[in-house]
């Protein structure tokens, strides 16, 4: 019998069709960003990508059931230190501007922008939804938040319809900082252990 | 023999390569990489297929006497 765990495919798509609908569910995405990192920093290293990360599984179900993914090999230049830990600054950085933006409508400067920007350029008009029932801040950050998640969520599925259907593991963000926080957590560990392969020999 | 070989210095840790195991020869050492029990590993290929990151190989390994 499967596990509860193995439809959480179903709350990433459930989570992008609400945000749609209504951008203030933008904010339960929180979730993702939150639960992973609190798992690596107890010490449960990157379990949340195998055991519980949603967007994993939908990739994993579009590219591999549905055949949507031409399962060749990611370019070498993509898992490399470098371009993972520059995508994680990158992003880090786009995340921060809209962390300030929410501010500076928080404390009046600007006003409320209903707009959902689509791969850090393209801004789509995106105002059916009543926000009034909100501070506006808290609706300004559903629309950067949405914006965050839509984009990456696009990004995946190119790299999932080109390259392997989990090609977005290899440089998601999230990914990298869990994994960042264990080799922190565990470097002695690593040290002693050594070559894995010596190890079993 | 034929045995899995992960690229250490380039795994991301997703635990794909776990999850397809047929004979649960693979494990996330600590959130860092992928970590192949070769007494366990049958060389089926089936990581070397899923590992979204292509940093797993399938070689042939010589036999300890």
């Amino acid at each position: 019998m499967k596990k509860w765990n193995e439809y959480l495919w179903m709350f990433s798509a459930v989570y992008m069709t609400l945000g749609f609908f209504n951008i203030l569910f933008a904010w339960i995405g929180m979730i993702c960003f939150i639960t992973p990192l609190l798992l690596s920093i107890i010490g449960k290293g990157k379990i949340y990508c195998n055991s519980y990360c949603g967007r994993g599984q939908l990739f994993e179900l579009l590219g591999g059931r549905l055949k949507l993914s031409s399962n060749r090999s990611i370019p070498a230049f993509i898992r490399s230190k470098w371009f993972r830990y520059g995508f994680l600054a990158f992003f880090m950085t786009m995340f921060a501007i809209m962390v300030f933006s929410t501010y500076l409508v928080f404390n009046g400067t600007n006003n409320l922008q209903e707009i959902v920007t689509l791969l850090w350029t393209i801004k789509l008009p995106w105002n059916w939804t009543n926000t009034s029932t909100v501070s506006p801040w808290i609706a300004q950050f559903a629309f950067g938040f949405y914006s965050v998640m839509l984009t990456s969520t696009i990004l995946g599925l190119i790299t999932m319809f080109f390259f392997k259907p989990r090609s977005w593991c290899v440089y998601c963000p999230m990914g990298t900082m869990t994994q960042g926080i264990s080799m922190l957590k565990y470097r002695r560990k690593v040290k002693q252990n050594g070559t894995p392969s010596k190890r079993n020999s | 023999m034929k045995k899995a070989i992960v690229n250490k210095n380039e795994c991301v840790a997703c635990g794909v390569c776990e999850k397809v195991c047929p004979r649960q020869a693979i494990t996330i050492f600590h959130g860092i990489y992928a970590d192949v029990n070769e007494d366990l590993c049958i060389g089926c290929k089936k990581c070397e297929k899923a590992c979204p990151a292509s940093v797993i190989q399938v070689v042939q390994k010589e036999v300890a006497s």
